[in-house]
């Protein structure tokens, strides 16, 4: 028993790691109430929540097993896309939708992922860029079955549960954001625990040093094929959620610019730090919405945004913390 | 029907000379710099506004000649002042570094020439069919074809026979063994980096009398041409030209039977290449794996 004490709390979160848990929770819970009085609005923190989570469940692959994926954005899509056909063609359910998108993401990026797992660096990248594009030509030109261009429009999100026990998630941004940030923390804490498992150490040893892992006997292209699929269910999770949120699925949820943007998140927020990903995102998701109501080159602002982080600040926020805390 | 069949033919010998033009110059880059260059299609539309905005002085020949040469010159300042920090750096870096280059060219390519197509004026002699029975084939076209068809042959006799081209070659294989024999390696990327965005400036020129200029004009081609590197298999050059002419050839044939799937041909070709030979057609085992 006491043993079983000591390892709780040696797992348990402590000093500056438990101030950034409590930190990030309290705001991610209280988020609604004083957003507004800020001049924000409570879709946009959905937002950044659906895009935070999609960027940590990259960060999964980029910043843990050190692997980089520029299509990622291909698996978000597909995820909106899944969970929007479904509602609007099959059944008017929201957590069917969900499951059908987030198989559709994440089987296609397990299917895909089989392909790649041998190629490395800039090569892997190329090909998950490649590769992500074929799921928006297809949205685009396969009009009469995806809206083509204009996206795919006509389905909401249905309230969910039955009966008396029914949460009706249609009515009012609030209630969406916490069924949001409910899916969010499940699917967060799988991934915190997943990294903490002895599975979650093999693919940070795979980052650090892929020639050692390999010789000590650990199959290197199966950790990273499982850190790839885990990853790209992940953001079909996101996607599905993204398609509720704006009951409207786009062709550019599909495309590269996204996966840049979600890689731009966890780079600002600090690629090898575990809530980065999320900062990163509140921190691009805010930016670019300021910005783009203040001016139409908002694109150049973008960009700029891009080359000074490469540049100045390849660490991220939470990465510089991390090592003057060192 | 033959007509329709060589109409297509053409086509797509023009589109697969465009990607190899744009792919030719990712190639080199990616071979001796490991960066893939998301702002090439952006240099490309770079290339186009230069010529048209000389060809009132210049004529359409001197811009022709001069733009491509610019649009080196201005590769060189964004090597030496963006991408060489990151050489030495996660590849995460110069992906994210190019990409946000790419947003600010074409952004800058938008405010200054606006977001709407411009004609590119061609010489008349350019613009006329080669026969009346050929009425599609234009003069343009074959001038094209003959411009792509030289440079090429041009780049892969400078890469063969002379010094730097060698320098370049063998970087390719082994950067470090090349520095270690005294060979100035920052320069040869600078000059490699150059030459890449002198292509892409030469595919603008050439692309702008064709299709017009507009600030994403180069976008397109940048999918397509990331699937030629790797159909062609990287790091082999003349992999990524017949990767390019290939898919070229197979999008503008599967026009001519059912148009819809021109774009899906080139992912099947990927897809078949990852699956079978995932080094690629020519590409050497080991390289980038």
């Amino acid at each position: 028993m006491s043993s079983f004490l000591a390892r709780a709390k040696s797992h348990f979160p402590q000093g500056q790691d438990l101030l950034t848990l409590v930190a990030i929770w309290t705001v991610l819970i209280t988020v609604p109430f004083w957003l507004p009085l800020l001049g924000g609005y409570t879709a946009l923190a959905s937002k950044v929540l659906v895009f935070g989570l999609a960027a940590m469940g990259l960060n999964l692959l980029l910043g843990f097993t050190g692997v980089l994926s520029f299509g990622h954005a291909a698996y978000f899509g597909l995820g909106a896309y899944g969970a929007g056909l479904t509602l609007r063609y099959l059944v008017h359910s929201t957590p069917l939708a969900m499951l059908a998108g987030v198989l559709l993401g994440g089987l296609a990026g397990t299917l895909f992922g089989m392909l790649i797992v041998r190629r490395r660096g800039v090569y892997f990248a190329m090909c998950t860029i490649a590769f992500g594009q074929l799921w928006y030509y297809l949205a685009y030109s396969w009009n009469d079955f995806t809206g083509g261009f204009d996206g795919l429009r006509d389905f909401h999100r249905e309230p969910i549960g039955f009966s008396r026990f029914t949460f009706d998630i249609t009515q009012g941004e609030t209630r969406f954001y916490f069924f949001s940030l409910a899916i969010f923390a499940a699917a967060v804490g799988l991934m915190g625990l997943l990294l903490r498992s002895p599975f979650g150490r093999t693919l940070v040893a795979i980052r650090e040093n892929e020639r050692r892992a390999r010789f000590l006997g650990i199959p290197v292209e199966r950790h990273v094929w499982m850190s790839f699929s885990i990853s790209c269910f992940i953001a079909a999770l996101a996607g599905t959620l993204y398609a509720l949120l704006n009951n409207f699925a786009d062709p550019l949820t599909l495309h590269y610019s996204l996966s840049g943007y979600f890689v731009v998140m966890t780079v600002i927020g600090g690629m090898r730090t575990f809530w980065g990903p999320l900062v990163g995102a509140a921190l691009f998701v805010m930016l670019q919405d300021y910005i783009s109501s203040m001016t139409v080159n908002w694109m150049s602002f973008i960009g700029v945004i891009f080359i000074l982080v490469v540049l100045f600040f390849p660490r991220g926020l939470l990465g510089m913390r991390r090592r003057t805390a060192t | 029907m033959w007509q329709v069949v060589l109409f297509n033919v053409t086509n797509g010998l023009i589109i697969g000379a465009f990607y190899v033009l744009m792919a030719l110059g990712l190639s080199l880059i990616l071979n001796l710099s490991n960066v893939i260059n998301f702002a090439h299609g952006n240099f490309l539309a770079l290339g186009g506004y230069l010529a048209y905005m000389l060809s009132p002085t210049l004529g359409y020949w001197g811009a022709l000649l001069v733009s491509p040469l610019l649009t080196a010159l201005l590769g060189v300042a964004v090597e030496r002042l963006m991408i060489r920090r990151i050489y030495n750096r996660d590849p995460v870096y110069s992906l994210l570094l190019t990409f946000g280059l790419a947003f600010v060219i074409q952004d800058a390519c938008r405010f200054i020439w606006g977001p709407n197509g411009l004609p590119m004026g061609l010489p008349d002699m350019l613009a006329q069919p080669i026969t009346p029975d050929l009425f599609f084939i234009t003069w343009y076209r074959v001038f094209m074809v003959t411009i792509v068809i030289v440079t090429v042959v041009g780049l892969f006799a400078f890469l063969r026979y002379t010094r730097i081209g060698l320098r370049i070659r063998a970087g390719t294989f082994d950067l470090e063994t090349v520095a270690t024999l005294g060979v100035n390696v920052r320069n040869l990327r600078t000059f490699n980096f150059a030459v890449g965005c002198l292509l892409a400036g030469l595919s603008g020129v050439l692309a702008a009398g064709q299709i017009g200029l507009n600030p994403n004009m180069g976008d397109d081609l940048l999918m397509p041409s990331f699937i030629a590197i790797i159909v062609g298999g990287v790091g082999s050059l003349i992999g990524t030209l017949c990767g390019g002419l290939l898919i070229g050839m197979a999008a503008a044939l599967t026009t001519v039977f059912y148009p819809a799937a021109s774009e899906a041909v080139i992912y099947g070709i990927l897809m078949a290449v990852l699956l079978i030979r995932p080094r690629g057609l020519l590409g050497e085992e080991g390289m980038f794996s």
